[in-house]
């Protein structure tokens, strides 16, 4: 049996603890109305290119208005915004080139008709926009460090639920680690659940589709509205949470009830409901990926969407696994674990973190190759406004696991395995970042307190809920009708 | 000199297995192993240096790499600019998504088939070489292990037979 080790227990409350202050500084410290906003940015003006920036958005929003009409989802103008602050750098920016050339055009056209479209409301206007986005930047913080460890225990469950519809014979000696590991779901579950409800409390403006004020100006999102609205919304997380952690929880039992059974019916009956889990998720998943994440940018669209996040949290619930793993047996913990299981995680690790960059790339290039402004705006605003995670993400979850995991003797080496798990699961955070913070905090975004204590709040939450749950059962499956073969798996 | 070599011949991997680990316990040296299949880990137990293949492999695939950046840089870019998909940047960097997709098939083929050849170079192996099989049946189901004798025939006889082999022979090779 594994005991939690007092240092490690302290050291997740130290991180719980650290996280919630640095959270609640974050929301302390996010401006409150427009005078704080404008007295901010008058402060970026005197650096130099704050002016030029602000002066630019601005136009852009006069065309837009004059183009639309007033009150126009925030989305769209964080994207027009985008492409008049920066001057495009390569060719995929020919659109914003265009775009920014009819922003100039319609203004010259605003000047000449005399159309009176006062400075005072369009400075309002881009003050008001400043501060949602501020004001959303904890709640973004909260919002991705929340998912990504929801979704990293969810990746684990997936991968013990194959294993077991697989009936393979090398893994079940690191059932136990899984299951520990799963229990964390629930948890971040419930946490997850409390967040969306107050999203749709209009607390902050993560999704812009629940405001009603922007659906009745916007026909596109105005169009989805009989999939994108609160209740059936909130509906389909409840389901599909309240399945996983069905799973979890029966999964777990039928597997501890098995190490007494004089026979393997606890073991079919795991068989099976691992089968349909496998089918329930892989529907489930996709749906999520578009209810939580993609409709943050609720105009684009990608019918990948839904593989691209999940190859993104399984690598790291592998990597997960692997740490985890790596962790007890330092410890002297799971004795039947052999170089071998470790070199079939950093296989798991390799391969997916190459499945992951096919995905990535597979939407990158059809978008990029198309060039439909709607589809190509999504990389446009990544690409300018958030350069470096962006391309760091690709270098830090392909080149680098790449390099240092295709040679066959390190991934027999612990200290190269942490390494690169580490620089995984933090570039996959930086992707989950990467997808959700544009479409909320536009270019307002920067990786500082509030996004670095969610993360430490979820980690120390994390580690206190699986370590605690490691320590409720014995880590061999005794009786799990592959353990000998797995206790002598050698590769 | 004596060029004399015993064959041992099994008929099961896992025998096999054990035969080689209890001859190299007691310092007799293996020249060869003949199996119709693959054994897992017959390599490590007969103390076989690991495989450089890979390296080469490696190698391999930055030269197709390389040679796709060359080509399609010159085919696409340089000899024939190309307006691809409707961006007419003439650069070849600016183009690279298009590229990718080829710049992987190529570093594949040329790891893969340049591997291949290495491979066959490295054992001797050529079209219409004739096989090298002291005996038959290794291509059916026996397997056999092929060691030199130094003086010691009568003892590696009866050593070998306490192995489980199903047939022990002293052959004198040319």
């Amino acid at each position: 049996m594994y005991t939690f080790s007092s240092k490690l227990k302290t050291l997740s409350f130290i991180l719980m603890a650290v996280g919630i202050l640095g959270i609640g500084y974050g929301f302390w410290s996010a401006p409150k109305d427009i005078q704080e906003v404008e007295t901010l940015l008058a402060a970026e003006s005197h650096g130099g290119h704050g002016e030029a920036k602000h002066e630019a958005s601005a136009s852009a929003e006069s065309s837009h208005e004059v183009a639309v009409g007033h009150g126009e989802a925030t989305e769209e103008i964080k994207i027009e915004e985008s492409h008049g602050a920066l001057a495009p750098t390569d060719d995929t920016t020919k659109v914003a080139e265009a775009a920014h050339a009819e922003t100039v055009q319609s203004k010259v056209a605003v000047k000449k008709e005399g159309h009176e479209v006062s400075e005072e409301a369009e400075h309002t206007e881009h003050l008001n926009h400043v501060l949602h986005q501020l004001q959303n930047k904890p709640w973004s913080a909260l919002y991705v460090a929340c998912i990504f460890f929801m979704l990293v225990s969810l990746g684990v469950l997936v991968f013990y639920a194959i294993q077991q519809v697989a009936q393979a014979g090398w893994s079940p000696v690191l059932f136990r680690v899984m299951q520990g590991i799963t229990a964390y779901l629930p948890v971040g579950s419930v946490i997850f659940f409390v967040i969306l409800i107050l999203c749709g409390l209009h607390l902050n403006h993560l999704f812009i589709w629940l405001d009603p004020e922007v659906v009745a100006n916007d026909k596109l999102i105005a169009n989805k509205a009989g999939y994108l609205n609160f209740p059936f919304w909130i509906i389909r997380a409840a389901i599909f949470l309240t399945g996983w952690s069905l799973y979890q929880y029966f999964s777990r039992k039928n597997c501890l009830a098995q190490d007494d059974a004089n026979d393997d019916l606890n073991y079919k009956k795991n068989f099976k409901l691992s089968a349909m889990f496998l089918v329930f998720f892989i529907v489930s998943e996709s749906i999520m990926s578009w209810d939580w994440i993609m409709s943050i940018d609720p105009h684009w669209f990608s019918t990948l969407f839904g593989w691209y996040v999940f190859a993104s949290f399984f690598v790291s619930a592998i990597t997960t696994i692997a740490l985890v793993t790596l962790y007890l047996k330092s410890r002297g913990f799971l004795e039947y674990v052999n170089t071998s299981h470790i070199h079939d995680l950093a296989k798991f690790m390799f391969g997916f973190s190459v499945f992951w960059t096919y995905l990535w790339f597979s939407q990158y290039m059809l978008i990029w190759y198309a060039n439909i402004p709607e589809e190509v705006t999504y990389f446009i605003t990544r690409i300018e406004l958030y350069n470096l995670p962006f391309f760091g993400a690709v270098v830090m979850n392909f080149v680098f696991p790449l390099l240092i995991l295709i040679n066959t003797d390190f991934k027999r080496i612990t200290w190269v395995l942490v390494m690169a798990g580490v620089v995984i699961l933090a570039g996959h955070y930086i992707d989950f970042f990467n997808m959700i913070m544009p479409g909320t905090v536009g270019d307002r975004w920067f990786i500082g307190i509030s996004e670095i204590a969610s993360v430490l709040f979820f980690l120390g939450l994390f580690i206190y809920v699986v370590f605690t749950a490691l320590t409720k059962s014995p880590l061999l499956p005794k009786r799990n009708p592959f353990i000998e073969e797995s206790k002598h798996f050698h590769y | 000199m004596s060029n004399k070599v015993i064959y041992a011949i099994y008929n099961d991997d896992d025998i096999l297995m054990d035969a080689v680990k209890k001859t190299r316990a007691a310092h007799h040296h293996i020249e060869e192993v003949f199996t119709p299949f693959p054994v897992h880990g017959l390599d490590k137990a007969m103390g076989i240096a690991p495989t450089r293949l890979a390296i080469c492999a490696f190698l391999y695939g930055c030269v197709g790499i390389s040679v796709a950046t060359a080509m399609m840089n010159y085919i696409m870019i340089q000899d024939w600019p190309q307006d691809i998909g409707g961006k007419p940047s003439f650069s070849y960097i600016e183009n690279m998504p298009a590229f990718v997709p080829i710049m992987f098939e190529l570093t594949v083929f040329f790891a893969a088939h340049l591997m291949v050849i290495t491979f066959y170079m490295r054992s001797k192996l050529w079209p219409f070489k004739e096989a090298e099989n002291p005996d038959v049946r290794t291509t059916d189901d026996h397997f056999l292990m092929e060691v030199a004798v130094n003086d010691n025939e009568e003892e590696l006889i009866s050593f070998f037979q306490s192995t489980g082999a199903v047939e022990v022979k002293v052959i004198d090779k040319h």
